[in-house]
Parts: structure tokens; C-alpha cells; sequence
């Protein structure tokens, strides 16, 4: 029954060579398992004009760091994609473990790179040479080394894999505590005192923003006035944090500070076994745990070169639409929120959620943290009498609900003339920036994955790219609500489809054997593109596991999109975004 | 709260007065008071959060404990749901938060993130539980905990209250309870200004 192959990615060798293109300087990464191309440090900016201008690789989709502490070397890898849709291209700069660890910066050339070097830096220690504003952006200033270095140490350190030795196979665990010397989560340079230490403050977040003085007609010169918001304010969403320079009511320049919610997704990731990591993604976008597993199995399942049993496959598909649905009317129902219409559409919005969470504690026991994907499957199966009530969902319930509100809303005068020219975004610096997801397609570009690089079994069904045009807060809202009726298209089409058989073409097994090499998952998640980049070298654990969480990229250009709008309107362009803390920090 | 609970045993109210007229001690009436109207921060952390919102939407409706009321500055509230993970980043402003809150003032700490680290808890940026820094009255365990199972902590809180007299709460007290909690900085790691001694002495003693 197992029918769908993982499509092997055919970056290499296909019409983009680039080592053709640039003889003797760039060379195909020739490890077994790796893909694309190597750049000599010093021709980074040459190449990646040339790839962004000549190949047309319009949308740069990561920028992560790898650190090679073993062969003490350093990697930068980054994705690009094209806009118009095919396979992407993979190409790294390496460079001695030695600090400072430098690589140019690309912020000149794709200017989504912003916050995903910034991250990277934080993280890794990579200091990118350009990059105007190179600050922590997930931990704080002042913070102790970079943590997703191979040699770094948390506190609650215990062993570099797991299952660590004193819970399996000896079974005499203990508490972390007993182990640190602080009797804490904490660790601290020798010889520390905390007494005489300053702490650095929000100093250089203030400092971020761009200063400007205004004369009046008087020859007077008025001052600017910095608001805070967050990290606990009643309208952002999570423990966002903005700092705002304001000119009367007009948001002149805008930092967003983020890391209130970092749990260290890759650190933890990088010590657990590949299955072990499942639950983990849960836990990134909250709201949409089983597309976050969507992403993460198909990127283990590129690794591992196995096929995904048929029926699991039109599972997989129809829990990922049942989420997208679900988010996309809890979106806006907080859309509503936002806009001070204070709870009444969310609670309708949470009405529906309900249904749909039930269905997912009916096959996977959680109603939230689903755990439900395996490698080559699900855990478990559908029963008929659960399909049947997602055909009642998608048949009956579902699409009245959109029309209800649809008819309620999208007419609604205060609405209207509250989102109608508020703009959010334009296609061409939505690109720039790498921006994904619905805010992208509300900007008029109809970049969709589903469409444009198919995974899992998308290509067998009929269904549009939503799109609009305006790219102002009403379109942001209108794309949902046509996102909403695609994806019960889709789900009605699966629901008849849907064939019996088996739901994993592999055994049940606590360990997977993972090949080394490295892989680049990626789905549309009712957010964005949501890629999960793996490399195997062959153990139980991954050596790197980085998440590209669509809500950390999307909120790249927040300044651009602010800057000029009034303050009032903040928090509906800050919701129209569509982040959810757990991933945007991870 | 009906008839029979509030009336203090052995008091003789005649017959046609029992209907408008209680006899009851402070402390009843007091914790009646605000064991029914705990209103609770707006203030979420993490995934929890979402099914703290869920817990106050029509399903489950939390309106029923007289808890609807959520109030976004702290002022206003007596109850912090500590609902998510906490990162070392974001306590100092939750230690901010739980000092302006007025008493009496109770923390729940919601799931496992909050009660002890959780899933999170070897993670560099993760406090083990919020119980490090803020005086918890209830552990809710989960992950995340269901709706039910927050109302179930919350009626555990109600019950709480009640057993409490205002002759021996720590609020009412001279004591180290009765001052504010200082808030942690962010140094190289997160400095606990309570453990400063601690923290100089195990670091001059560490190599490194």
C-alpha cells in the first residue's frame, strides 16, 4: 500500500549548477547525504546577487549556523526558494571555528535575513560583517556564551545524548538540582559577584530606535516620546514586547523585543532522539500541533528515504486542513479582539475550535499536544465512527459557520472602515523581506507550498491558491476566509478518497536508524512556510535541528509595516501577522 | 453559599427572621466574599494559555466560579494564573507583576512548565518552576492541563480560601512572606538577589 515516495530533491545536479557558473570558486557540497553548493566566504555577496538576479531565487527561505565542533568548523546554510515555484537551492559558506567566527552579512541582498542572522549570532556566535543592528535577539544582553555551541553547557547539563545512562538502562535518576553546583538552572563565569555586577538593561533597545528632531513653525524643536509595550499587555499576543518611538500618534520607528518565550527547542532537540523530538514540535505553534508534526516527519522522512503508507498520508492531510480551519477562525476571532470588539466573535471562534479539538483527542488522546505523526504514518488509526463526524464537520457545520460568519462580519460597516487602506504589506518587499504564508498571498503574490513545491500527496487535489491584492488589513482578513473554503475543499475531496490499508508503512519502533546527510522539510502551515532542517550524522540524535518558524520570519519587516500607521492600528497589524509566541521564540 | 453554611451551628434565630437574618463569624463571611469573585490576571506565558482562554469560553464557561472576570493590570486583580513556561528572560517581569498585584493574592501555577520546568526544564532559558521565586497555592498538573482540569485547581484555590482566617494569613503578618519578592536580574545568567552571598561564594569556588 505504500505508495508515496519522498520526493528526492533535485537541487542537484539540475539546470542551476553554479559551480559552472562560477568555475573554480563555488563546489558542490560532496559529503554523502548533503546537498548544494559550497561559497568561498569572500564571493558570498557576488553569488547570491548572481542567485537572486540571474537564477531568479527570489525568496530566501533560512539562514541557519551548524557548528562542526569536531572538524572545528563553522557552517552557514541558507535556502532559497522561487517565488514562482520548483525546488529550491541550498548553498553554505564554511569558515573556521576561530573567533571571531565571521561571514558577510546578506542583508543588502535579501533583507529577511535580518532577525535569522541576529538569531544565529545569539545562538552561535556568528558575527555577521554588515549587519547594521547585530544584537541578542532571543536571550538577553549580557548573557553568557552562545548557547547552541557544541561545547556549551547549560546549567541542568547531563550527558551530550539522550536516553541519558542514570534513567536507561541503569534507571537511578536524580534531580538536576543535586548536580549543580548553584543547586539551580544556573551557571556563572568564575569568580562572579553579583553585587558589583551592572546589568546591561534595555539600553540598547532604546538606543535601536531610530533617533529623529523635528523643528516647528516656531523654531521650536519637539521631542519624540518612546512607548513600551509588553511583555504583558492584554492585546499582543503572548509575551511580545515592542518599543516604540511615536510622533504624537504616529509610529515613527518601531524594535520588536522577542525571547520572552525561548525554551530552547534547539538545544533540547539537538540532545533527543529524532522520534523523541515529536512531542517537542507540538509545542511550537500551539494552535497547530499537527501541522508542526507534518513538518518535522517529513523532514526525518527525506533522511531516512522511506515512503509514507496511503492511508496515513490522506490522514496527515485532512488533520492538517482540519487546523489550518481551525486557526484561520481563531484568527479571526482575535482579529476581532483585537479591534476591540472585546471577546464575543472569539467566543464564536472557540465554539468551532471545540469540535475540531475533539476530533483530534479522539484519534491521538490530547486535545492540544496531538504527538500524532510517526515516521512513515500516524500512531494510530481513524475510527469510522470519527471519520464520520469530520463529514458531518466539513459537510454540514463548518461551512455554515464561515457563511455565518462571513455575513456577520465581512459587510460589517465598523469593521470595514476599520481594516479597508490600512496597509500592511507590499508583494515586492513581502518577497524581500521572506515573508510567507497568508500575509504573502494578501500582497498579491500567490506563493502557496502546497502549489509551488507539493509535499505529501497535495498534488492529487483540485483546489485554488488563494490570493488578494491590496495587501491592507481587510485583505489580510478576506484571505482567511477564502483559505477557510479551500481547505474544506481539499477535506471533502480526502474524506471520499481516503482509502483503507495500513497507517505506517514502518514497524513501530522507540529508535529510528536515520542515515547521515542533512534535510530540509518544509510545509505551509496556516502561518507560513514552516521548514524543519535536520542533519543526521548517523547516531540515535540529530546533530542539528533548527526550526524555520514562519511567525519568527513573518515579523521580520514589523517596523516597515508600522512605521507611518498610527498607533491604534498597531496591534491589529501586529495580529494580522498571525504569531504565535511558542514558535516566533521556540 | 446557601443558608446552612454561612449560619454559625447553635445560634437560635426565631422562625420568621431566618429568612433575612444570619449569625456568622468575620472570617465566613470575609472568605465567602472573595473566594467567590477571584478575578484573575490577563496574563498568559505560553500554550497554556490557550486552554486558560478556552476554560473562559461557553463550553466550560468559568463564568460560573464567578472567575470571568479577567483583568489585564495587576492592580485590579487578586489571582495570578502562571499559565506557560517560564524563561529567565520573562521572570523578572512576572516577579514585577505578582508585587503590584494587591492582597490577598494567590498564584496558581498551571501545568507542568510552571510547576516544575517540565518538558523545558533542561533548557538554558527555562526556570524550573515558578515556586523558585512566587509563593504558589496551587499546582494544576498537564500538559497542557484541559479546561477541566484548571476548574478542578481553581475549586481546590475556592476551598483554600475558605480555611483561611484573617487573624493568621501571611499578608496580615509581619514576616518575611509580608515583603515584597525582589526581582531577578538578568546578568550572565539570572541573578536571585536573595541568593547573592550563595551565588559570589559557589562561583569563587567554580573554575569554571
Amino acid at each position: 500500500m505504500a505508495t508515496t515516495i519522498p520526493q528526492t530533491e533535485t537541487t542537484q545536479p539540475s539546470a542551476t549548477d553554479l559551480s559552472a557558473r562560477f568555475p573554480g570558486i563555488v563546489s558542490a557540497d560532496t559529503r554523502p547525504g548533503f546537498k548544494g553548493w559550497i561559497v568561498p566566504k569572500q564571493n558570498l555577496l557576488e553569488v547570491a546577487t548572481v542567485i537572486r538576479d540571474e537564477l531568479g531565487y527570489d525568496l530566501l527561505s533560512t539562514v541557519t549556523g551548524v557548528d562542526y565542533f569536531p572538524d572545528n568548523k563553522m557552517e552557514v546554510v541558507y535556502h532559497a526558494y522561487k517565488t514562482t515555484g520548483g525546488p529550491g537551492l541550498e548553498f553554505k559558506v564554511q569558515v573556521p571555528r576561530e573567533d571571531p567566527v565571521e561571514v558577510p552579512s546578506l542583508i543588502d541582498i535579501w533583507p529577511g535575513v535580518d532577525f535569522q542572522e541576529r538569531e544565529a549570532w545569539d545562538l552561535l556566535g556568528i558575527r555577521f560583517t554588515g549587519h547594521p543592528d547585530l544584537r541578542r535577539i532571543l536571550m538577553w544582553e549580557g548573557f553568557h556564551g552562545h548557547p547552541l555551541r557544541k561545547d556549551w553547557k547549560e546549567g541542568f547539563y547531563e550527558e551530550e545524548f539522550k536516553p541519558f545512562k542514570s534513567r536507561w538502562p541503569s534507571g537511578q535518576f536524580y534531580m538536576a538540582e543535586d548536580k549543580n553546583p548553584y543547586h539551580d538552572n544556573l551557571g556563572f563565569p568564575p569568580n562572579f559577584d553579583p553585587e558589583k555586577y551592572i546589568p546591561e538593561g534595555d539600553a540598547l533597545v532604546y538606543g535601536s530606535l531610530t533617533r529623529y528632531s523635528v523643528k516647528n513653525e516656531e523654531g521650536l524643536s519637539t521631542d519624540h516620546i518612546i512607548v513600551n509595550m509588553g511583555p504583558q499587555h492584554p492585546s499582543t499576543h503572548g509575551v511580545f514586547r515592542a518599543a516604540l518611538m511615536l510622533d504624537g500618534e504616529t509610529i515613527m520607528s518601531l524594535k520588536p523585543v522577542i525571547g520572552y518565550l525561548h525554551r530552547n527547542h534547539e538545544k533540547i532537540g539537538e540532545r533527543n532522539t529524532f522520534l523523541l523530538n515529536m512531542p517537542y514540535t507540538d509545542r511550537l505553534d500551539y494552535f497547530n500541533s499537527m501541522a508542526n508534526n507534518f513538518g518535522y516527519a517529513l523532514a526525518v522522512e527525506k533522511l531516512m528515504n522511506i515512503p509514507v503508507a496511503e492511508r496515513a498520508d490522506y490522514i496527515r492531510v485532512i488533520m492538517a486542513e482540519l487546523t489550518r480551519v481551525q486557526n484561520h477562525i481563531v484568527f479571526i476571532g482575535n482579529l476581532l479582539n483585537d479591534l476591540g470588539a472585546m471577546y464575543t466573535p472569539a467566543l464564536y471562534a472557540f465554539e468551532e475550535r471545540e469540535l475540531i479539538l475533539d476530533i483530534f483527542e479522539a484519534v491521538s488522546g490530547a486535545r492540544m499536544m496531538c504527538n500524532y505523526f510517526r515516521f512513515g504514518g500516524v500512531v494510530r488509526d481513524v475510527p469510522d465512527d470519527v471519520m464520520q463526524k469530520i463529514k458531518d464537520l466539513v459537510y454540514e457545520r463548518l461551512p455554515a459557520r464561515t457563511e455565518e460568519m462571513d455575513r456577520f462580519l465581512t459587510e460589517n460597516e465598523v469593521l470595514v472602515s476599520r481594516l479597508k487602506g490600512v496597509h500592511v504589506i507590499d508583494g515586492e518587499t513581502a518577497v524581500k523581506y521572506s515573508v510567507t504564508g497568508p500575509l504573502l498571498r494578501a500582497a498579491g503574490v500567490p506563493y502557496d507550498i502546497r502549489r509551488a513545491d507539493p509535499y505529501s500527496i497535495y498534488d492529487r487535489f483540485e483546489f485554488d491558491v488563494a490570493m488578494r491584492t491590496n495587501g491592507d488589513l481587510y485583505d489580510n482578513y478576506l484571505i482567511r476566509l477564502d483559505e477557510i473554503w479551500q481547505s474544506l475543499r481539499i477535506l471533502q475531496q480526502a474524506i471520499k478518497q481516503i482509502p483503507k490499508g495500513p497507517i505506517n508503512s514502518q514497524k513501530p519502533q522507540y529508535q529510528v536508524r536515520v542515515p547521515a546527510g542533512e534535510a530540509y522539510g518544509r510545509i505551509e502551515s496556516p502561518k507560513g512556510e514552516l521548514g524543519f532542517y535536520v542533519i543526521s550524522n548517523g547516531k540515535p540524535n540529530p546533530w542539528r535541528y533548527h526550526v524555520r518558524a514562519p511567525s519568527f520570519v513573518n515579523i521580520t519587516p514589523l517596523e516597515k509595516i508600522c512605521v507611518g500607521n498610527k498607533i491604534a492600528d498597531f496591534v491589529a497589524l501586529f495580529g494580522v501577522i498571525d504569531v504565535v509566541m511558542g514558535e516566533l521564540d521556540r | 453559599m446557601d443558608k446552612e453554611s454561612l449560619n454559625l451551628p447553635g445560634y437560635d434565630i426565631p422562625e420568621d427572621m431566618q429568612s433575612a437574618v444570619a449569625v456568622t463569624t468575620l472570617d465566613r463571611i470575609y472568605n465567602w466574599g472573595r473566594r467567590s469573585s477571584v478575578w484573575p490576571l490577563m496574563f498568559g506565558l505560553a500554550c497554556c494559555a490557550i486552554e486558560m482562554i478556552v476554560a473562559q469560553t461557553a463550553r466550560f464557561d468559568l463564568a460560573r466560579f464567578g472567575m470571568e472576570v479577567m483583568r489585564p493590570p495587576p492592580r485590579q486583580s487578586d489571582l495570578m494564573i502562571v499559565a506557560g513556561t517560564v524563561t529567565k528572560k520573562m521572570v523578572p517581569a512576572i516577579v514585577r507583576l505578582y508585587n503590584q498585584m494587591p492582597e490577598p493574592k494567590y498564584v496558581v501555577a498551571m501545568g507542568a512548565c510552571a510547576s516544575s520546568g517540565g518538558p523545558f526544564k533542561e533548557g538554558y532559558n527555562v526556570v524550573a518552576g515558578i515556586d523558585k521565586f512566587l509563593p504558589v497555592d496551587v499546582y494544576i498538573p498537564g500538559c497542557p492541563p484541559t479546561p477541566q482540569a484548571l476548574i478542578a485547581g481553581l475549586i481546590k484555590l475556592q476551598e483554600k480560601i475558605d480555611k483561611q482566617s484573617i487573624r493568621n494569613v501571611r499578608w496580615y503578618q509581619k514576616g518575611p512572606d509580608s515583603v515584597e519578592v525582589p526581582v531577578p536580574i538578568l546578568g550572565p545568567d539570572l541573578i536571585d538577589p536573595r541568593r547573592n552571598p550563595d551565588i559570589r561564594e559557589t562561583a569563587s569556588r567554580n573554575e569554571g
